[in-house]
C-alpha cells in the first residue's frame, strides 16, 4: 500500500471508492447517532411516533378546522401527514447534516477519514424517523379509509429527490458552518422559513398560477407535490414544477459536494 | 533497508491575524465586504503567512522508530497532522509506504450513552479496523484493559481510568505498518503506563514503524533509534538517540525556563516573556531545591481598554496531569479583574515545598482569546530532591505541601 501526501491543488478529487472503503465506519456513526438519539430521550423510539403525530394534530385544527384550509378533497389529516412525512425528514436530516462536521470537530482534529462520510451518516438519523412516520401514515390513511392512488410506484422516486436536495443543501451548509459559527443561528430559522414556503400545511393548487413556477423552484414543492400525487392522485402532476425542482436539487447537490471538498482541507485548521 | 516513510520538502504555512481566530462570522464577513464596497478603502493588511513548517525533509526505514523532539511549537505538531492526513502540507511530498494508523488520542469516537462493547466497535472502525478483524480481537482487548465485567455498561458509569484503558486497548491492538503516536497517549496509573510503553516496545519488536513524540526524554530514549529534532518548523538535528537528545537537552533546558511568543497575538493585549524563577533569587537553573518557592514572572502590554478578565496558570506533572490552576484574580477571591492600559509585570509565587521533586510544565491562557488560544506547556522546570520533603519521608501524593497542625 502506498500513500502519497501533498497539497491538493485546483478541483478538489471526488473520491467515493474512499468512502466505499470506509463504509463500515459510516455504517458504525449512523447507528451511534440513531441509538444515541433514542438513548437520550426518556421516552425513547416513542417520540420518533408522537412528533409527527403530535405536528399532524396541531396542523389539522390549526389550518384544517380553524383556517379551513381546502385540502384536495381528502380529510385534512390525511393531506398535511403526506406532506409532513418528506419534510420532517427534510428538517431533521438537514440539522443533523449541516452540523455534523463541527459537531464532531474532535474527530477531525484527530483522525484521517474521508469527511463526507459525517455528513452522510447523519442523514440516518432522518431516514429512521421517515420510516416509523410512514407507518403512522398508513395507519392513519387506514383509519380514513383513504385509497391509495395508482401512481404509488412513484414515491421512492420522489424520496430520492428529497434525499438529494437534503444532502445537497446538508454539505453546503455543513461546510458553510465549519468556517462561519453564526450558521448556527441561521439554520433554525432556515428550516422555520422553508415550512412557509413549502405546500405541507395548504395545496399548491392555491398557489396563483401567476407565481407557481418561481414556487416550485423549491425543491420541496415538487417533493411534497409529488407525495400527494403517488399516494393520493387528486390533482394532476405539474411537470414544469418537478422538473425545476430536480434541476435546482441536482446543481445543489453538485455545488454543495463540490464547495465541501474544497473546504475540507482546511477543516482541521479551522476546528 | 527499504524506506516506510519518506517527506521532501514539507512545508506548513498558517495565517495569522484574521480576528485572533481562524473561523470567523458571517456577519463580520458580510459588514467587512459592504464597508469595502461602500468606502472604496484598501483591503484590509493581509494576515501575515507563519511557517508552521519550512523545508522539512527526513526518510524513515521500514521497522525503525523514529523519536520526535522539539520545543512547543516547533512544529512536532503539525508535522504529525501532516503525516496523519488530518492537515495539508502547503509543500512538498511524503510518500508512506505501508498500511498507516495514526494515534494522536485514543478513544476518538467513544460515547458515553453507548456500552464498552459498542464503543470498541466503533472506535475500531474509527481507527480504521474491519469488523471481522474487530471481532477476532475482541477478546483481547477486552483482556488488556481489564474491564470485562463492565462490557455492557454505558462508558459514562465507567472511572477515568477503566475508560483510560480500554481506549488504549483497542489502539493497542491495531496492526499497522506504520504507527504515528501521540506519547501523551500513555496517560493513567503508572502500572498501566508501564503497560503501554511494553506495548509500544512489543510493536516495535514486531517489525513495525514507529514515529512517536514525546516530551518525556526518557521514554525516547528507551523505545527510539533515531530522533529527529525539530526547531522553529525546520530539521535542526537528525542522528542516533543518544547523541541528539543529549545535545538537545543541553541546548534546550534553559530554553524552557522563558517563552516568547513567535509572532504577535491579537492588537489588544500581548506577552512580551514569561519566564521561570526560584524565588530565592539565584540565577535561572532548570532545577529548583524543593523547598525553594517558584516564581512565575508575566511581563506584558495592554493596548486598548479591556473588559475585565484574567490569566490563568495550570501547573502539570510531567503526565500531564494538571496539579492546580490559578487566575490573576485570586488575590481578588473574584473571577475577574480589571486591567489597565499600559505594560505590566505580574508575578505568581508557588511556595516551596508544595511540589514533589519532579518535572513540571506550565501552560497559560491568553486573557483575551477564545479557549483554543491557551499558550501550552510553553515552560517547564524541575524540581529536585535536594531539601525536599518528599525526600525525608518519600510520603504519597501528587502535591507535598506542609501544612499546619495543632499539636496540644
Amino acid at each position: 500500500m502506498h500513500t502519497v501526501i501533498k497539497p491538493r491543488r485546483g478541483l478538489a478529487q471526488l473520491d467515493l471508492a474512499e468512502v466505499w472503503e470506509y463504509r463500515e465506519l459510516l455504517g458504525y456513526l449512523a447507528w451511534r447517532d440513531i441509538v444515541v438519539r433514542y438513548k437520550q430521550t426518556s421516552i425513547g423510539i416513542l417520540w420518533a411516533f408522537l412528533r409527527p403525530f403530535l405536528t399532524m394534530v396541531i396542523f389539522t385544527v390549526v389550518f384544517g378546522r380553524i383556517a379551513k384550509l381546502p385540502s384536495e378533497g381528502v380529510p385534512y389529516a390525511v393531506f398535511t401527514f403526506i406532506a409532513l412525512l418528506p419534510w420532517q425528514f427534510f428538517a431533521t436530516a438537514f440539522a443533523e447534516t449541516a452540523g455534523s462536521v463541527v459537531g464532531n470537530g474532535y474527530m477531525i482534529t484527530k483522525i484521517y477519514f474521508p469527511r463526507l462520510i459525517l455528513p452522510l451518516a447523519s442523514i440516518a438519523v432522518g431516514i429512521v424517523d421517515f420510516l416509523v412516520s410512514f407507518v403512522i401514515l398508513i395507519l392513519i390513511m387506514l383509519w380514513y379509509r383513504t385509497p391509495v392512488s395508482v401512481h404509488a410506484w412513484a414515491l421512492p422516486l420522489f424520496f430520492l429527490l428529497c434525499v438529494v436536495f437534503t444532502i445537497g443543501l446538508g454539505l453546503f451548509t455543513a461546510a458553510l458552518y465549519v468556517r462561519y459559527r453564526d450558521m448556527r443561528h441561521l439554520i433554525p430559522f432556515l428550516t422555520q422559513f422553508g415550512l412557509y414556503v413549502s405546500p405541507v400545511a395548504y395545496s399548491t393548487t392555491s398557489v396563483s398560477p401567476k407565481w407557481r413556477f418561481l414556487f416550485s423552484l423549491n425543491p420541496m414543492t415538487a417533493v411534497i407535490d409529488g407525495f400527494r400525487w403517488s399516494l393520493l392522485g387528486t390533482t394532476p402532476l405539474y411537470v414544469p414544477g418537478i422538473i425545476a425542482g430536480t434541476a435546482t436539487s441536482i446543481v445543489l447537490l453538485v455545488a454543495g459536494v463540490y464547495y465541501f471538498k474544497v473546504t475540507e482541507r482546511i477543516f482541521a485548521d479551522v476546528m | 533497508m527499504n524506506e516506510a516513510v519518506i517527506g521532501q520538502g514539507i512545508g506548513k504555512i498558517y495565517r495569522l491575524g484574521e480576528q485572533g481566530t481562524a473561523y470567523t462570522l458571517l456577519r463580520e464577513r458580510i459588514f467587512e465586504t459592504a464597508k469595502a464596497a461602500f468606502r472604496k478603502r484598501e483591503a484590509a493588511p493581509a494576515p501575515e503567512p507563519f511557517w508552521a513548517l519550512k523545508d522539512v525533509s527526513f526518510s524513515i526505514g521500514q521497522a525503525e522508530v523514529i523519536g520526535l523532539i522539539g520545543k512547543n511549537g516547533a512544529g512536532k505538531s503539525t508535522l504529525l497532522r501532516i503525516l496523519s492526513r488530518i492537515t495539508e502540507p502547503t509543500e512538498g511530498r511524503i510518500d508512506l509506504f505501508g498500511r498507516v494508523s495514526s494515534l494522536l488520542e485514543v478513544g476518538i469516537g467513544f460515547h458515553p450513552e453507548l456500552s464498552g462493547r459498542d464503543n470498541v466497535y466503533l472506535n475500531g472502525a474509527i481507527l480504521g479496523m474491519s469488523r471481522n478483524e474487530i471481532r477476532r480481537k475482541f477478546d483481547e482487548i477486552v483482556e488488556f484493559a481489564e474491564i470485562a465485567k463492565f462490557l455492557d455498561t454505558p462508558v459514562k458509569r465507567y472511572s477515568s481510568g477503566m475508560y483510560v484503558r480500554l481506549a488504549f486497548a483497542v489502539a493497542a491492538h491495531l496492526e499497522p505498518d506504520i504507527l504515528i503516536v501521540d506519547e501523551v497517549l500513555a496517560v493513567g496509573d503508572s502500572a498501566f503506563q508501564q503497560k503501554c510503553l511494553g506495548k509500544m516496545r512489543d510493536i516495535r519488536s514486531e517489525g513495525r514503524t514507529v514515529i512517536v513524540v514525546s516530551h518525556n526524554m526518557a521514554t525516547i530514549a528507551s523505545l527510539c533509534q533515531r530522533v529527529l529534532w525539530l526547531d522553529s518548523g525546520r530539521v535542526k538535528m537528525s542522528g542516533p538517540t543518544h547523541e541528539t537528545v543529549s545535545r538537545y537537552l543541553s541546548e534546550g533546558a534553559s530554553h524552557e525556563m522563558s517563552w516568547s511568543p513567535r509572532h504577535p497575538s491579537n492588537a489588544e493585549f500581548e506577552y512580551h516573556t514569561i519566564y521561570v524563577v526560584p524565588a530565592d533569587g539565584q540565577e535561572l537553573t532548570d532545577s529548583i531545591p524543593g523547598d525553594t518557592a517558584v516564581d512565575v514572572v508575566f511581563e506584558f502590554s495592554v493596548v486598548k481598554p479591556l473588559a475585565d478578565q484574567r490569566i490563568e496558570l495550570h501547573v502539570a506533572n510531567e503526565f500531564g496531569e494538571v496539579l492546580f490552576t490559578t487566575t490573576s484574580a485570586d488575590p481578588d477571591r473574584r473571577r475577574n479583574h480589571p486591567w489597565a492600559i499600559g505594560r505590566h509585570t505580574y508575578v505568581c509565587h508557588i511556595p516551596g515545598n508544595l511540589l514533589p521533586p519532579g518535572r513540571y510544565r506550565l501552560s497559560v491562557t491568553h486573557p483575551f482569546g477564545y479557549w483554543s488560544s491557551m499558550h501550552e506547556n510553553i515552560l517547564a522546570f524541575t524540581i529536585t530532591e535536594q531539601n525536599s520533603v518528599f525526600a525525608i519521608d518519600g510520603r504519597a501524593g501528587m502535591i507535598t505541601p506542609l501544612l499546619d497542625w495543632t499539636r496540644d
